[in-house]
């Protein structure tokens, strides 16, 4: 089968594989750029392990070919952080217990990421409707709910300070 | 797992789409947001030796309203519609049904086009076409012909759709005046396909109670979404108040030759479909009367 040159930006840097089609974009992620924050549960569909943002939508990255991501910008969860350390999603997951062993949690810090962006002020019920593509099986999900109204009542708190 | 290795193809125009479909034939598998085929495609549960990827055709996005009708393009994403104030005025039935489709991520990637050309008869938008008698424009080799919903879902994943035909974009008809609208699920988790659902859109008369037209239309209720014409039948020109909400869900239920799975029993499945068809149409009565 013919391999296809791709080029895709992620987490700023450009990034230039020669892939098969079948290569989905997680597998690019962490086996072409060494990027093995984007953690892959179930590749169908189902966990939400592999989420990143693709042009700024959170998607599931085992339900990409890297060949769609062509010319596209990704963020994954290393590119969350910055030298000054944690983002304040990743800062309330670790305060709020919104993780045990770990390997949901990339997915979840990208989701709720791109969530609060889109929508700064949700109710309860909007935060559980957009954590509900993201399995957990330690939590019980009460601290990673926790986590994120403590974001947002921290970005208020900002806000109001500023 | 991976999926078996394919040829892939990008085409930036619908014409290069089809050109593509009718050098291939069956061997050809159209890609459009991929989330229903990249799942069975990594299960191996379809194996197709060629890929068209319709994600960089421009003209097959967009909403537009145009002659009386919401025209969706085929690879406009259920995000997109979900965001659309024309939408959830021209076509509320599909502005409802839009948040049920799987989760977030799903709807950023997913399409209106590929959900309809899939027909899975548990997901909402090909139950929401054929409730709005929607008009599919397809495309192919031999030009452009319209297909309405009632003749698109011919079996379990299958649609009258020709090999070599593309689906480019799908017409809702407005409806306006006394109108009312509701989708109901059932499922065991949010985002999960439905154990049984219905979408309902009622019309009443300007001047007093009376149905003028409505649609019933079942989610999961069969191995194709299925519109429920005797439930329709029994409430259309009856007074609103004369029309008992249990009994539509009743005859609704018994339109449908639902299913049997670990989910539930068919028997299951018409019980819950019966309940969901009440709650819907009590929901679209009650907003068609306050219009």
């Amino acid at each position: 089968m013919a391999e296809v040159e791709v080029e895709v930006r992620v987490n700023g840097e450009p990034r230039r594989a020669t892939v098969e089609p079948r290569l989905t974009l997680a597998d690019l992620l962490r086996e072409r750029c060494g990027l093995t924050g984007t953690h892959l549960g179930c590749e169908h569909g189902v966990c939400g392990a592999c989420t990143v943002l693709l042009d700024g939508a959170a998607v599931r990255s085992c339900l990409v070919f890297a060949v769609q991501a062509d010319g596209r910008e990704v963020t994954t969860v290393e590119g969350l952080s910055d030298e000054h350390g944690l983002s304040d999603v990743q800062e309330a997951f670790r305060a709020c217990h919104g993780l045990q062993c770990g390997f949901c949690t990339p997915g979840f810090v990208v989701t709720v990421t791109a969530f609060l962006r889109d929508e700064p002020e949700p109710d309860d019920e909007a935060v559980r409707t957009a954590l509900s593509g993201n399995l957990c099986r330690c939590t019980g999900y009460q601290g990673i709910v926790a986590a994120v109204h403590e974001v947002v009542a921290r970005r208020r708190d900002r806000a109001g300070a500023g | 797992m991976k999926a078996v290795a394919f040829e892939y193809d990008a085409p930036t125009t619908a014409d290069e789409a089809v050109g593509l479909l009718a050098e291939h034939g069956d061997e050809a598998k159209v890609l459009a947001g991929g989330q229903s085929l990249i799942p069975m495609l990594a299960l191996r549960l379809a194996v197709f030796d060629r890929l068209v990827d319709i994600g960089r055709i421009d003209e097959l996005r967009g909403i537009e309203r145009r002659d009386g009708a919401l025209r969706i393009g085929a690879a406009t994403t259920d995000a997109e519609v979900e965001r659309d104030a024309e939408v959830r005025a021209a076509a509320p039935l599909v502005a409802r049904a839009t948040p049920l489709i799987g989760h977030l991520q799903i709807r950023n990637r997913g399409t209106v086009g590929g959900s309809i050309a899939h027909a899975d008869p548990a997901a909402e938008y090909p139950a929401v076409a054929l409730a709005l008698d929607a008009e599919l424009d397809v495309l192919s080799p031999r030009g452009r012909r319209v297909i309405a919903a009632r003749d698109f879902f011919t079996g379990l994943w299958s649609t009258a759709l020709a090999p070599d035909e593309l689906l480019a974009g799908v017409s809702f008809p407005v409806w306006s005046g006394r109108s009312g609208f509701a989708v109901e699920e059932l499922s065991r988790r949010h985002g999960d396909f439905a154990i049984a659902g219905a979408a309902v859109a009622v019309q009443l008369d300007d001047d007093q109670d009376r149905v003028r037209r409505c649609a019933v239309a079942l989610i999961g209720m069969a191995s194709v979404p299925v519109r429920a014409t005797s439930a329709e039948a029994a409430a259309v020109g009856v007074t609103i108040d004369a029309v008992d909400p249990a009994e539509v869900g009743r005859l609704a239920a018994g339109d449908a030759d639902p299913p049997s799975d670990v989910h539930g029993t068919a028997v299951y499945r018409r019980r819950v479909g019966a309940a969901v068809v009440a709650r819907a149409w009590t929901a679209a009565v009650g907003e068609a009367r306050s219009g």
